[in-house]
Order: C-alpha cells, then structure tokens, then sequence
C-alpha cells in the first residue's frame, strides 16, 4: 500500500516535469528578452583570482564581471584560491569546461606558467587582471587590466605629503604580499618624510587596533598612517583617538563606510584602484576579442587605477559605494 | 579494604609537601615565570613598553585572546579542541549584526538571538563529538569549515556586500557598547572593559575547576574517559558543556566585534584557532587533556599579548615580526618546561 502510494506520487512527478520540459519554447517569450540577442553569441568566461574568502575587493571584481556578463550575454564563472597550486588546478578545471575565455590573476606567475601554455594549446583566450602586469603578455595574455601598485603607492605617497605628514606608517595586514610592499614602497619614493613599515594580522581586527595604537605609543612623532585595505582605515581611525595622536590616515581601496568618514573628515584620501574596472574591462575584452577581434592597451596594461578620493569628491561617489560598486 | 598497617609504606599521595612545593607543582607557575622573565626582557628592551598607556594596550591584546583561551583550555582539559572557535567569533559577532539590521531590531535582541545560535553551534560541536565518537580534531574542523562558508555566504546573501552594515545608529548600540567595548579609567590608567570581562571569567573557571565537582568531572574526562564514565562521571553531557562554553566565550568575544568595531568582515576570524590553542599550551595545559589550569591559559594569553605588542615597541625590524614571535614564546614554553620538569623530579 505504502510502496503503491510512492509509487504514484513519483509517476505524477515524473509525468509533471516532462510536460513542463516540452512545454518550454525554444525561441521567443520571455527567456529570449532576458538574454537579449545584442550580446552575440552565449559565451561562457571563467576568472579564477587568488582571494581569500569575503574580501570586499574581490566582491567588487565580480559585480563588475557580473555587470559586463549580462550585458554581453556571458554565462560568468568565478573561484579563487590563495594557494599558487590550487589556482592552477582551477584554472586547469576551467580549461577542462571548454570555456570561451578565461580571466585570471597573476598573483604567483610561476605557479600559472604551465597551466596558462595549456590553455593556449586548447586555444582559449587568457586576460589577466590585478596583479602580474609585467609577466602578463610573456605568459600568453591577450591584455591586462589592473592598478600598477608602484604608480597606486607614489600616488598615495604624494597624498600623504599633501596632508603634512612628516613621519608616517604604513600598516601591511598580510605579511608576504608583494603587491602589499610595493605600495608601501612607491609611497615612500614620493612621500619624502620617513614611512615605516608595520605588520597587523589582517584576519583579527582586535589586534590590529591593538597594534596600530602600540605603535603610535611607541613613538609619539608619528603624524600619518597609511592603510592599504579599506576596513583597516577605520581601525586606524580608532587608534588614533585613543591614543590621542595627532596622526591622519589616509588609505588605499574604498568602501560605503569609509566614503562616509571621508565626507566627515576622520579619513583624510582613499587611493581607490576601481576593481570593478577590473572585472568589467576584463569580460568586456574577451566579449570584444571573440565578437570583433579587438585589443585594448595595445599590448601594454590598461591602468585602472590610481583614482584619488578625498572630501571634495567623496560625495559624488556615495551612491555608488553604497550599493557596492566602488 | 583492610591493608595490614605493618610495613606499609606511607601513600605517596598522601604525604605532606611544604607550601613551596605545593606551588611549584602548579601547572600555571612555569608560565608565570616565563610571562615575568619576558616583561623584565621588554621592559630593558623598549623604552615605551613600561608606560602605563602600553600596558592597558598590552592587557587589551590579551584579554581578546584571553577571552577564548579560558573557553579552549577548559575543553582541553577536558581532552578535546575546538577548531572552530576562530570563526565562530564572527558567526556570533555577524549573527547580532545581521540580524538587528535586516529586522530592525535592538541591538540587544541581536545579541540575544545570537547568544542563543552561537550555544547551539557548541552544543551541535558537542553532540557530534559524543555522538559520532570522532576526533574533536576532525569534527570541529568541519563545522569551521561550514561556519567559514555560512559566514560568507549567508552576509553575501543578506547584504549583497562582504561585511555587515554599520549598526553604530542603531537602539542599544551605546549600551552595548559601554558593556562589551569601553575603556574605563580606573585610578588614571585606562582599562579596557574586555580586560574585565577577561578577569572574570579566568576567576569563574578556575573556581569551577578547582571548588566543584564539575571541575573534578572535567579533569576525570581529560585525564581518562572510560574510568570516569566507570565510576559515574557524565562524561558525554561533561563534554557537551565544555563546547558550549567555548561557544559562550566566542559569543563575548564577539560581542566585542559588533561594538568596537560596528561593521563585522565577513572573511575574519580564520586561523585565531590556534592563536587560542597557543595560549592554552603555553599556560600549561597539555594537548593530551587532564591537565592544565584557566589561570594558565590566563597567563599564556598575557604571554602572547606582550610578546605581539612588545616586539611593536621594541620597533624591532616588522620583516623578522614573525621569527620574534616564534622565538620569544620558545622561550616561554621553554622556561615553563624546565621548571616544570625540575619541580618533578625533586618531588
């Protein structure tokens, strides 16, 4: 009795999900004007980046790969990993998809060197973004769209001159990251007073306020500090008035929050790369490459960055921040 | 039992050892020494390391990994880990800030309702280890895991963004706030209230530990499980408490998050674990179970907090940061070792 019953029901459930099936229309109706036909062929486009989870950057990246996707009628594939090795492997289970074009960061080239040739063999189409701009085209990108972090921390360096910081920190929250040590770097080229160094686990926010704060107690003459991740502006700030210190903080990436300190003037710049640029130039490139044929950069990195927000601009972007996309 | 009093020698355990002695057997003092050898080495070492202003800064690092470590020790005397603890500081912390902002509610019913979410997830950490008889070790790495995702996903979810939005405007934050994350003058020396809460809780557990029958469970289901349950300890509900307990100092800690800080980052918390198992080893605790102390763990933390913060006032080269740490709390569990073994081979 109780087996007929199940039986039944399944045979109603099968029966309804074939009708559904033939049902569906193959053209027309309202699937056809959501995937709007100006886009060209349905392409598929994977981006394998070497982010850790929720970090707000990445989530930028993707509603930017997102916003050009719909446009161009992209089905858009994302994962990441920190690891060199396992990227690879993602990359690799892309190239195993049979994708229309792959999107990666260059975080570790080395690691991507085998991985990318393989790609090539299988004569799919590689951009990178972010970080590797210098390994880009020797590693078989067709373009590459990202921030030079040298050019982002001269900018940011200028700015802190600009404010009147004599002696200032920058606060390193992943201890290794070379894209980290070289903005710490190029600012200091252009800073021209004193800028040290100063590592905070960027995973534990508790110990960064701790550190930041040991820090400006441990040297008093400290009048400018330096973020190189949005979030940890806002700690910076925290610091700086407990202590009492006299220091201002500028800051690298943006976010809702921070936009709003700016307009209120506890954060004084944001050095701002536009990941979302990153995302959207970088789909964007492969729609056009496989539609057109086209290149942009001409062989050399498009820049999306450095682009400087501070009071007076700060509230042109709020809105935008808001939703997150800046 | 009727034991011929003639030629018996005298119970070991029984025998009278002078006070000094007594102490030394403690399983904290060898990190106490260690704590004391590192504040005299930093304190010669950094001129702004003796200020008072360093030391609340120091206390306060601490107490963030103090915190957990009270919740991690007991549970490791009681022989199991807890690997999600790290992230389910920011389960705790994200549940409070999601919740309070999407239903528009007061903050403290956030953190009510997170009290609750963040018990059950000890009490889900406890029930699977008993249950299923799988390492702790295996177990729990799978709920952090799962916490690690759910903490991503559902934010995203909820938010469309990575982090929680601010809740610093909304009812209750200022209450709250003076409860989980002010600083208070006490006799012109700012404290942070975690430091407080810090205290507290070493002082609540040590008594559980050492004044009740609880603590004696605790130490039996360490030491060795399948005699306690012999002899009638609950070894199972023992267990469960201990991982409810790590949840409920993950929920203050947590709590601190919210109100210091008013946007939590989805993404934190990964790898604290063991920050936290850190200051439970080095307090003394064995990684075997039966053995330890809340006041160890206490000063493990401590350790840890100076040395974190006393390398930044050294202003020692940061490329080294991590060789100092690794070092100085070699040393600490060095000193601890020696005077532990020393204490008992002349016992």
């Amino acid at each position: 009795m109780r087996r007929a019953t199940t039986r039944a029901t399944v045979t109603v459930l099968a029966a309804a999900t074939v009708l559904a099936l033939a049902g569906c229309s193959d053209s027309g109706g309202k699937k056809a004007e959501e995937t709007p036909g100006a886009g060209g062929p349905r392409l598929k486009i994977a981006m394998v980046t070497h982010s850790g989870a929720g970090d707000t950057f990445w989530d930028i990246v993707q509603k930017g790969a997102k916003a050009a996707a719909a446009k161009d009628n992209v089905e858009f594939l994302y994962s990441a990993d920190p690891d060199g090795g396992k990227q690879a492997q993602l990359v690799q289970a892309a190239i195993d998809k049979r994708v229309d074009g792959i999107i990666v960061t260059l975080a570790k080239p080395d690691a991507m060197k085998d991985v990318l040739a393989r790609a090539a063999a299988a004569k799919i189409p590689v951009v990178s973004i972010n970080s590797g701009a210098t390994e880009s085209a020797a590693l078989g990108a067709i373009a590459h769209f990202g921030q030079d972090e040298s050019i982002a921390g001269e900018a940011a360096g200028a700015e802190l001159k600009k404010i009147g910081a004599k002696k200032a920190l920058c606060v390193i929250h992943e201890q290794g990251n070379v894209g980290l040590e070289d903005r710490c770097a190029g600012a200091r080229k252009t800073f021209g007073g004193q800028l040290q160094n100063l590592f905070v686990q960027g995973t534990n926010m508790p110990e960064v306020k701790s550190s930041i704060t040991a820090k400006l107690q441990a040297d008093k003459g400290i009048d400018g500090i330096l973020t190189l991740g949005a979030p940890f502006a806002a700690t910076a700030v925290d610091s700086v008035e407990s202590t009492g210190s006299k220091a201002k903080v500028g800051t690298f990436d943006l976010n809702k929050d921070l936009i709003a300190q700016i307009t209120s003037g506890a954060i004084w710049f944001a050095v701002d790369q536009q990941p979302y640029l990153q995302g959207y130039g970088a789909v964007d490139q492969l729609w056009l490459q496989k539609t057109n044929g086209n290149v942009l950069g001409g062989g050399r990195p498009v820049l999306t960055g450095p682009a400087i927000v501070t009071k007076d601009n700060a509230a042109a972007l709020e809105g935008f921040a808001n939703r997150g996309t800046r | 039992m009727t034991t011929p009093a003639v030629a018996a020698a005298p119970d070991e355990r029984l025998a009278r050892r002078s006070p000094l002695r007594r102490l030394l057997g403690r399983p904290e003092l060898g990190a106490l020494l260690g704590a004391v050898a590192l504040f005299v080495f930093f304190s010669l070492a950094a001129d702004a390391f003796l200020r008072t202003g360093s030391f609340s800064t120091v206390l306060y690092a601490s107490s963030t990994f103090g915190i957990m470590a009270v919740g991690v020790s007991l549970l490791m005397i009681g022989g199991e880990f807890d690997l999600s603890a790290g992230v389910m500081v920011t389960t705790s912390a994200l549940v409070t800030a999601l919740t309070a902002y999407q239903l528009t509610l007061n903050l403290w019913v956030g953190a009510a309702i997170s009290l609750a979410v963040t018990l059950a997830l000890g009490l889900l950490n406890g029930l699977l280890c008993v249950r299923t008889r799988l390492p702790s070790f295996i177990v729990t790495l799978a709920t952090f895991f799962m916490l690690a995702g759910l903490n991503l996903g559902v934010t995203k979810a909820v938010t469309g963004n990575v982090a929680s939005d601010s809740v610093r405007d909304m009812d209750g934050f200022d209450s709250a706030r003076a409860v989980f994350a002010s600083d208070l003058a006490v006799g012109g020396v700012t404290v942070d209230v975690t430091v407080l809460w810090w205290l507290l809780l070493v002082a609540a557990a040590t008594w559980l530990l050492l004044r009740t029958r609880a603590g004696n469970w605790i130490f039996a289901v360490g030491g060795a499980a399948d005699s306690a349950r012999a002899v009638g300890v609950p070894v199972a509900r023992t267990k469960i408490a201990l991982f409810m307990g790590v949840a409920f100092c993950a929920w203050l800690s947590g709590m601190h998050l919210v109100f210091a800080f008013a946007t939590v980052q989805s993404g934190e918390g990964v790898g604290n674990e063991f920050y936290y198992i850190i200051c439970a080893v080095i307090g003394g605790c064995l990684l075997t179970g039966g053995y330890g102390s809340a006041i160890g763990a206490a000063v493990g933390a401590f350790i840890f907090g100076m040395t974190n913060k006393g390398i930044v006032y050294a202003e020692w080269n940061p490329d080294w940061f991590k060789f100092f740490l690794g070092a100085m709390l070699l040393i600490a569990t060095v000193v601890n070792l020696v005077v532990r073994r020393r204490v008992e081979r002349s016992s």
